[in-house]
């Protein structure tokens, strides 16, 4: 029996037959997989052949919250959207905050199940238990703000809400699932999975609550973690004051801002879109997500120019280094009010970066014909930036419809597709792995393409100084232990940045007094390897291979021109190796039984 | 005399306070059984949490036929014995503010108690958005920091010393 932490129940929802199920949590796959993420995916392995078209009928999606979510643990109110990612086959998991997962936990349900496809938009109202299908004709084709208020008008103004927007709609391969209208699962195309089920939204109410196993332990433990995080730069202070654009200059200071589409590792003007100036010119307080003592959301408004009077949430540092020094821009208003139209649409806004980004190299190499785009696209035209995102997210030109596939398939349209600064389809996020090599394995070995928060070694390359961020040395041990601790922190339903203070044996702490399931430092890590071969074994059956855990060539190529890391390329070769031997994995990058035996999802292959 | 501060401008709506507060008193997390309660304004981002202030002419105790409710004069804390509840609700209906509400399961009364001087809700509050401070202090605070304001106009106009 389940013995705190969880609701104990999982809603299934099949759009098709309009049937309505609920089933209990396992508890043998909460012990293996603890929710979120893993369990999520541990029902996607069960339930839906890796092999299926991401956007048909048999693909399904899981929307998982974990046994620390609805507690006060700090930053415990992740939810995750889990499914086969529409930009790339892959298994996709993407995560938000935000207070919506704490409201459908507190609902009744740990996890929701969406199988097959409504005949015409439909949004769910889940509601204390109760579950139904409700006609969204009048939500169909708002953007993600208005959606989140009309579902808040139709069911309860304290429901949370998930939404997708018009991008998402359109079947944009990197549209986005966004949460209470600002917050945002964004990455490998969640968004358009959930349109092509024809669903528009979710709301939630709740009214039951989550109780603990060891409530004297679990207080002991969360009042611990609390302290750790209150004494920690950025958990303490830094977050609620700069944001994590507060990386902007920290990162090109060591020479690692991949610039124009990674021509360049360094941006010469990259303190006028910084933290500091995002905080002097356009913040207007900060936000938290639930139960977060960090608070690292911004709450942003544009005070001068032509969008005076625009407000919003963000940018966070992936979208400043995507919108602005990818594209070479360093107008600030620019790169925010890009920001906030990527959110409005519902777009992944790193992956539309990065994706102008490639289309302006495109365009300056001569690549795309100059009557394919109605205005010139360059590097470092701020009017141009924002524009391009207006057409990806109306996609009512052939250009725009191409911009909204992302970067490999914009370039791959224009015979280029080299230009994509992608790995399995997904374009890497703001990090030069030239300059910080064990962040290109990272990228390599994601298994959801490109992406640093599966294992984030900037925490050790950047901010540990007995860490040479510049050696392969060790980089492939790292990144392990970075990816399977997260993949078990991603499941509990804690935000990752909690990391900066945290390690395994407080969030085995938080894990263990929460559900009562025996777990210290080392168990915790273990069930985060079980999570990452899981996936690794997802992806294996959906036919990726070797071959795309790779690097862009550019990367290996052409060096970085200027800055910190100068004359500095990524060799991935140098690592890979290592890092599949580490993982019990063959030549080919496979596990090896002996592995999974170990493991204990031998039955997975 | 002590008494539970909103600090409204630095509330970043994370609502840790609510899990606290019913976690203490009902050993589980559950928003609805929280005697604090934060609103959420999306539209401007604005949260404000609002509390029981513990009246000194309390209409929850004026209405409470069996004197489930006292007020507490030495604490100040108006106090709630469940043992007398006959669960009338009248003083749901005659609390202007909502700050003594019905549980989720809209039949037993939560009625913050200030957790016997050491309240929950500010010790989870990370922002300092709740503080639970002498009432004087808090006061006098407010009226030196606008004084402080004066006391630059004078400097400037005249130069230190």
């Amino acid at each position: 029996m389940l013995k705190g932490g969880y609701a104990g129940k999982i809603l299934r929802v099949n759009l098709t037959t309009g049937s309505i199920n609920i089933e209990d949590v396992r508890e043998d796959w909460a012990e293996n997989f603890i929710g979120g993420r893993g369990y999520g995916t541990r029902i996607m392995m069960e339930e839906v052949d890796p092999k299926v078209d991401p956007l048909s009928e048999e693909n399904k999606i899981v929307i998982a919250t974990g046994p620390l979510v609805s507690t006060y643990a700090p930053s415990s109110g992740r939810v995750m959207v889990i499914t086969k990612g529409a930009l790339n086959g892959a298994i996709a998991c993407s995560n938000s905050g935000g207070h919506f997962g704490p409201e459908l936990k507190r609902a009744g349900f740990d996890f929701v199940i969406i199988e097959g496809k409504a005949q015409s938009p439909v949004y769910l109202w889940i509601n204390k238990g109760s579950v139904e299908i409700r006609d969204a004709s009048k939500l169909w084709g708002k953007n993600v703000k208005d959606a989140d208020k009309i579902m808040k008008k139709f069911t309860h103004t304290e429901a949370g809400t998930l939404e997708i927007g018009p991008a998402a709609e359109k079947l944009s391969l990197i549209s986005n699932v966004t949460f209470d209208g600002h917050r945002a699962a964004g990455r490998t195309g969640v968004g358009a999975v959930l349109a092509s089920k024809n669903l528009k939204g979710i709301a939630a109410r709740g009214s039951m609550g989550i109780g603990v196993y060891d409530n004297e332990a679990f207080a002991k433990a969360v009042y611990n973690a609390r302290d750790i995080l209150s004494k920690d730069a950025f958990s303490g202070k830094g977050g609620a004051k700069l944001g994590t654009p507060m990386l902007v200059n920290i990162i090109n200071a060591v020479g690692g801002l991949p610039t124009n589409n990674a021509h360049d590792g360094y941006f010469q003007t990259a303190d006028k879109i910084s933290g500091e100036e995002l905080a002097k010119n356009n913040l207007i307080r900060n936000e938290g997500c639930d139960s977060c003592p960090i608070a690292c959301g911004r709450v942003t408004e544009i005070r001068k120019g032509k969008y005076k009077g625009s407000h919003g949430v963000g940018p966070e540092y992936e979208p400043v280094w995507a919108l602005g020094v990818a594209c070479g821009v360093d107008d600030l208003d620019n790169v925010v009010m890009a920001s906030y139209l990527c959110d409005e649409y519902g777009l992944d806004s790193i992956s539309a970066g990065a994706t102008i980004a490639c289309a302006m190299d495109l365009y300056e190499a001569g690549f795309i014909p100059k009557e394919d785009v109605p205005f010139e696209l360059r590097f470092g035209d701020s009017d141009a930036l924002v524009k391009a995102v207006r057409l990806m997210g109306e996609q009512e030109s052939e250009f725009g419809k191409l911009l909204a596939q992302g970067s490999y398939r914009l370039a791959e349209h224009y015979g280029y597709p080299e230009f994509s600064m992608s790995v399995k389809k997904q374009e890497f996020p703001a990090y030069d792995p030239r300059a910080i090599k064990g962040i290109g394995l990272e990228y390599a070995t994601s298994n959801r393409g490109a992406c640093h928060v599966r294992g984030y070694t900037i925490g050790a390359e950047v901010f540990d100084k007995n860490v040479d961020r510049l050696t392969y040395e060790g980089k492939a041990g790292l990144t392990k232990i970075f990816q399977d601790l997260t993949a078990a922190l991603d499941s509990t339903g804690i935000c990752l940045f909690t990391t900066f203070g945290l390690k395994a044996k407080e969030l085995a702490e938080l894990f263990e007094t929460a559900t009562g399931i025996k777990c210290d430092k080392k168990e915790f890590i273990k069930k985060g390897e079980r999570i990452w071969n899981m996936e690794r074994l997802f992806n294996i059956k959906a036919g990726f291979t070797k071959e795309d855990d790779k690097l862009p060539e550019r990367l290996a190529n052409e060096p970085i021109k200027s800055g910190a890391s100068k004359g500095e390329v990524a060799d991935l070769n140098k690592m890979l190796p290592e890092y599949y031997e580490l993982r019990g994995w063959d030549k080919d990058g496979i596990p090896k039984k002996e592995k999974l035996i170990e493991l204990g999802i031998e039955d997975l292959a | 005399m002590k008494l539970l501060v909103v600090n409204i401008d630095k509330c970043t709506g994370c609502r840790a306070c609510e899990y606290a507060c019913s976690f203490v008193h009902t050993g589980m997390f559950n928003p609805l059984d929280s005697s604090i309660k934060v609103s959420e304004f999306l539209d401007d981002f604005v949260f404000v949490p609002s509390v029981c202030t513990q009246c000194e002419e309390a209409y929850c105790v004026s209405v409470c036929p069996t004197h489930a409710l006292t007020k507490n004069t030495q604490t100040g804390v108006v106090e709630f014995d469940s043992s007398k509840c006959i669960g009338c609700k009248q003083c749901v209906i005659a609390c202007p503010w909502g700050s003594i509400k019905l549980n989720h399961t809209g039949k037993e009364i939560i009625k913050c108690d200030l957790c016997g001087g050491e309240p929950e809700c500010v010790k989870v509050c990370h922002a300092k958005a709740l503080e639970f401070v002498d009432a004087e202090d808090m006061v006098l605070d407010k009226k030196h920091r606008n004084a402080v304001k004066y006391k630059q106009l004078i400097v400037e106009q005249q130069g230190v010393g």
